[in-house]
Formats: C-alpha cells, sequence, structure tokens
C-alpha cells in the first residue's frame, strides 16, 4: 500500500536526530510501537505508584492492621498510629466545602448557563477558570493573613446566628476547621461553575421551550427541567470538586491548625491527611513513622481514586446523552 | 395569570444566581489585588537577584529559588512531555479498542491522584534509595504529575485536526506515520503549544510534592544531585515563619508566582480562544 520512496519532504538536514524522525515519519510500525509504548508508560507508572505505596506501608499494615484506620491516638514518641483524627479531619473541611461550594458553584453556573449574554458568560467564565489556576500555596497564604484574620472578626457575628448549634461552640482561634473549609469552598467553586455550566448548556433548547409554553416561569424552567435533566453532570463535577478537596494540601495545611484530635465544633483545630504528610513527612525519623505516613497517602490515594472514578461516569454518562 | 410568590421566586432565585457569580469573579479579583498591593509594591530588584539572607538582615531575595523551580520544570517538561505528547498520539491516530479505554481511564485516574501522594511517590522511588534529598527527585514528582494533563490535552487537539486532512494525505500516497508526522501534528501545533504552556503552569505552582523531594536550599545548588530551593515551597516556608521580614519576602514570591502562572494561562487561552477551540 504504502511506497517508502524518498521525496524532497526527507530531505532534511542530515544527523542522528533527523534520522530518527525520518524513520519515524516513514515507518508505521517504529511509530505504533513508540506511541504504544508510552501509552504502555501511564499504565505502568500507575501500577508502580499503587506498589511503591503498598511496599513501604507494609510496616504499619502488619502492627496495626485494620485497626490504623480506626485509631485516635498519633503519637510518635511511643508509637502508637492510628489514623482517625486525620481522615475525620479531612472528610469533615471537605464536606463543610461542597456544603458552601455546591449552592455558590451550581448557581453562578445557572447564571451563566441561562441569563448572562455569551460574550459575558464567556468573559466571566474566562476570569473563574483563571481562579482554577492560582496555586494552592496562594490561597494558603492569603487564608492565614486575610482570610483568618478576617474570620477571627466576624466570629461574634457567626456564633449570634449559628452558635446555638454545637458545631459552633468552643473557643476560636482563628486557624480551624472552618477556615480550612473556606478556603477549600473558593477552591473547588471554579472546578464546579465550569463543568456545570457546560452540562447546563448542553441540555437542549426544546426542554426549556417546553417548560415555558406551558407557563412556567424562567426560575421554575431552571429548577424544574434544566437542573434534573443536567443532574448527573453537575453530580460529576461535584464528584471531581471533592476529589480535589480530599486531596488538596498546601492551603489547608496553612490553616488548619494541625491538631491531630477530633473535636465536634467546627471552630476547633484539626487536621487533614495531606497536611500531616506535608509537616511530618520529610522529618520523619524512624522507619514506623514513616511507613504510617504513607499508609495514610494510600488511604487517601484509595479515597480519590473511588470518588474520581464514581464522577467520571457520571460526567461520562450526561454528556454523551446530551451532546450527542 | 402568575401569582405574587411565584413572580417573587423566580426574581429572587435569578438574582441570587447572579450574586453567586459576583461572589466568585470577586474573589479572583480580590486575590489579584491584594496580592498586588501586598507583593507587587514591595518587590524589588534584589528579588530576582539575591540569595536569602539570614534571619535579621534585610536586602535578600530568592534568586536560588528562582532558578530552582526552572531547573525543576525543565526536567519535568522532559519527562511529562515526550512521554504524554506520544501517549496523546497514540490515542488520538492508533487507538480505538478497549486498551485505549484502559489507557484513558487510568490517565483519569492518575490526573486526579492527589500531588502529595505523588510527592512520596517520587520519595520512595529516588530519596528513600538515594539517602538524600535532590533536584531529580522534585523534578520526577512533577514529571509524573504532567503526564496525564499531558496525554489528554494532546489527544484532543489531534482529534479536533478534520479527518479530511488525514485522508488528503493518506490519498496523496503517505504513510499513516507520515500523515500523522508532518499534516496532523503540524496542523494541531498551536493547541498542542497552548496544551503544554497550561500543563507547565499548572506544576509550577505545585508545593506539596516537593517539599519532601526537592526539600529546599538556602543557596545555589549545582546539579541534580542536591536539595533546591524551589518559589512554591519558599512561599510555604517564609509564610509559616514567625518573622515578619520573612512574611513580607512571601507576599512578593507570592506575586511572582501568580503573575507567572495568569500571564502563561491568560496568553495560551487567547491563542486558543482565536482557534475557535474551548480551553479544557
Amino acid at each position: 500500500m504504502s511506497t517508502a520512496a524518498p521525496t524532497a519532504f526527507e530531505a532534511r538536514p542530515s544527523g542522528r536526530a533527523s534520522a530518527f524522525w525520518q524513520r519515524l515519519r516513514s515507518g508505521d510500525d517504529i511509530a505504533y510501537v513508540i506511541t504504544l509504548t508510552c501509552a504502555l508508560t501511564i499504565l505502568a507508572v500507575t501500577a508502580l505508584l499503587i506498589f511503591e505505596l503498598f511496599r513501604n506501608s507494609a510496616l504499619p499494615r502488619e502492627k496495626f492492621g485494620w485497626s490504623f484506620l480506626t485509631g485516635t491516638t498519633w503519637d510518635p514518641v511511643v508509637g502508637q498510629y492510628g489514623a482517625l483524627p486525620f481522615i475525620y479531619g479531612t472528610v469533615v473541611t471537605s464536606a463543610l466545602a461542597l456544603l458552601m461550594g455546591i449552592p455558590l458553584g451550581v448557581g453562578a453556573a445557572i447564571f451563566l448557563a441561562e441569563l448572562a449574554p455569551t460574550k459575558i458568560s464567556n468573559g466571566l467564565t474566562f476570569l473563574i477558570e483563571l481562579l482554577a489556576a492560582v496555586p494552592s500555596v496562594i490561597f494558603g497564604l492569603l487564608g492565614i493573613f486575610v482570610l483568618v484574620p478576617a474570620l477571627v472578626t466576624l466570629e461574634p457575628a457567626i456564633r449570634a446566628v449559628l452558635g446555638w448549634t454545637p458545631l459552633f461552640s468552643g473557643p476560636f482561634y482563628g486557624v480551624s476547621m472552618f477556615s480550612a473549609g473556606v478556603v477549600l469552598t473558593i477552591m473547588i467553586i471554579p472546578f464546579i461553575i465550569s463543568i456545570s455550566r457546560e452540562v447546563i448548556l448542553a441540555v437542549p433548547t426544546e426542554q426549556r421551550e417546553g417548560a415555558l409554553a406551558l407557563g412556567a416561569t424562567k426560575w421554575e424552567t431552571t429548577w424544574n427541567v434544566v437542573l434534573p435533566f443536567a443532574k448527573k453532570g453537575i453530580m460529576g463535577s461535584i464528584f471531581l470538586a471533592l476529589a480535589r478537596s480530599l486531596g488538596e494540601t498546601m492551603a489547608v495545611t496553612m490553616v488548619i491548625g494541625n491538631e491531630p484530635k477530633i473535636h465536634s465544633s467546627l471552630f476547633a483545630p484539626g487536621y487533614s491527611i495531606a497536611a500531616v504528610i506535608a509537616n511530618n513527612f520529610a522529618e520523619a525519623s524512624d522507619a514506623l513513622e514513616k511507613g504510617a505516613l504513607i499508609e495514610l497517602g494510600l488511604v487517601l490515594f484509595g479515597l480519590t481514586i473511588i470518588i474520581n472514578g464514581f464522577a467520571r461516569v457520571l460526567v461520562l454518562s450526561t454528556t454523551r446523552k446530551g451532546a450527542k | 395569570m402568575l401569582s405574587f410568590r411565584r413572580k417573587a421566586v423566580n426574581v429572587i432565585m435569578l438574582s441570587l444566581t447572579g450574586v453567586c457569580t459576583l461572589l466568585a469573579v470577586g474573589t479572583l479579583l480580590f486575590v489579584l489585588g491584594y496580592l498586588f498591593i501586598h507583593g507587587g509594591t514591595s518587590l524589588t530588584m534584589n528579588f530576582f537577584t539575591k540569595l536569602p539572607t539570614p534571619v535579621g538582615e534585610a536586602g535578600g531575595g530568592m534568586a536560588n529559588a528562582l532558578l530552582g523551580s526552572a531547573k525543576l520544570l525543565l526536567l519535568a517538561s522532559s519527562i511529562g512531555i515526550p512521554i504524554g505528547f506520544l501517549g496523546g498520539v497514540y490515542l488520538a491516530e492508533f487507538g480505538g479498542s478497549s486498551f485505549s479505554f484502559v489507557v484513558r481511564y487510568t490517565t483519569d485516574l492518575l490526573n486526579g491522584v492527589p500531588s502529595i501522594v505523588i510527592g512520596i511517590f517520587a520519595y520512595t522511588l529516588i530519596v528513600l534509595p538515594q539517602g538524600h534529598f535532590s533536584t531529580l527527585s522534585g523534578g520526577l514528582a512533577l514529571g509524573v504529575m504532567m503526564i496525564p494533563i499531558a496525554i489528554r490535552s494532546s489527544e484532543d487537539f489531534l482529534r479536533a485536526v478534520p479527518v479530511s486532512l488525514r485522508e488528503g494525505a493518506m490519498a496523496l500516497g503517505a504513510s499513516k506515520a507520515k500523515t500523522i508526522f508532518t499534516v496532523v501534528i503540524p496542523a494541531a501545533k498551536a493547541g498542542l503549544i497552548t496544551g503544554i504552556m497550561l500543563n507547565v503552569a499548572r506544576v509550577a505552582g505545585e508545593t506539596a510534592p516537593l517539599i519532601f523531594t526537592a526539600f529546599g536550599n538556602r543557596y545555589w545548588s549545582p546539579g541534580w544531585e542536591q536539595p533546591t530551593a524551589a518559589l512554591p515551597v519558599m512561599i510555604y516556608t517564609y509564610a509559616i515563619s514567625p518573622y515578619p521580614d520573612w512574611k513580607q519576602q512571601a507576599w512578593s514570591a507570592g506575586f511572582v508566582l501568580l503573575m507567572l502562572v495568569l500571564t502563561i494561562n491568560i496568553f495560551a487561552r487567547m491563542i486558543l480562544s482565536k482557534r475557535g477551540h474551548v480551553a479544557r
């Protein structure tokens, strides 16, 4: 079929590098094998990642077994390692971020997809996607120097409204699970907005016209017709945001307070899995502590893999149905 | 007739969505403005040319961290981009089977792995056997993070090239490989390059995987085998330090990092929107 006759195309400067490119250009098999190798590399890297996490956490896994996940004491001095306070802190801060982020994010997505004129919508989406590009250490920096002092001044107001719940009791020093939740909210909003907006835009216009023709208001159309139609995709964006907030390290480390205890109050300091790894890994001296931190990494890996898997399935199933 | 309640709900809820949007956009403007006021105004030439000074001594800079970040990114790009790009070529041009589905799914999973876990991975692969922190291990961590993004962006941009271009080349007798490397890739060039730029910008701000791989260094770090300072890690250490002088430097460093990342992002997205692709 294909003839490898030399043409003017291949008359490039000589040299080993260009000879390599020439072979690559004319040889289907070589190109196939090379690109396949690169595609295989990603499978190999992922497998190796899981293997390394597993192998290097063997020590605490043998010593503590499943009780590692339920233990509440983390004390390197006596060699006792329980992950529950960190799992608790991670889950609570992420849940808090979702609680505040979902209404904000989906609300903004509705505005951008349903109300704003295309040009303004595109411009604002551009700005919001830039927010997603801001490095997390910058959010941490703003977190400690701006958000924490601001929350300290706002504390009486928050307490006046929500102080009757046990969630906002106890002393407040600024650094807390609540502060971490607020920072995470800001960090996940761009994801929810940009994906939800696209899913909402993919809802067929006939659906809206049908509801409007029946006399529904714009909001009723959006709430009762458009959102249910886009539900799965929005759920997908929320799961993606959740996966990101579970693994978020720097911003959380800088504002959560770093105290490995389980407190019921959100105003109390806490600790997250990613934060304890970031703080202690470089200094961890004995093999058991290092292993325990790597096992925490394994736990975090497992959590995000499960949540990401969910997200992909949800987003895939809607974009297939909606767009194609 | 519309009841008053339905009308009121309509107006209130729709305005609330506008408020949500304003809050989101306002946050970005606040981040920019605050960093500009606190970091941009105290930025001096020393920041770019001098080494960090000991605590209490004024006038230090972060030249070593800037060079360290550049070296880390160079190393990361040379690992992540070739693998990711060629893997993307496979998915877009040769794939199509269930194997491609597995590769794509794994790519998405690896993309979702928290960066700190990637840091542990690089640590167990390089720092643990070698017994010391190094530029090499930091570069590897960032490189691994670049692979999945590079695969997906190159696959997307290659797929966006019309099939007719491929058919035209094939009809002229070009082999498949020749079609890919002389017709399809050049046609997708702008997209591929912006994809790489966005990828570099993303890992440039990564701190977590560097803390226990590249570690940090108060001095220059020659070669690839020594611990090195990196801009994001410097921001972190300086921000949590108790010294006002260092905190001020953290703001300047934050400003420089943010400007770098946002400039690349704006530039890349402008190229993309001109060509009619939607940025991802």
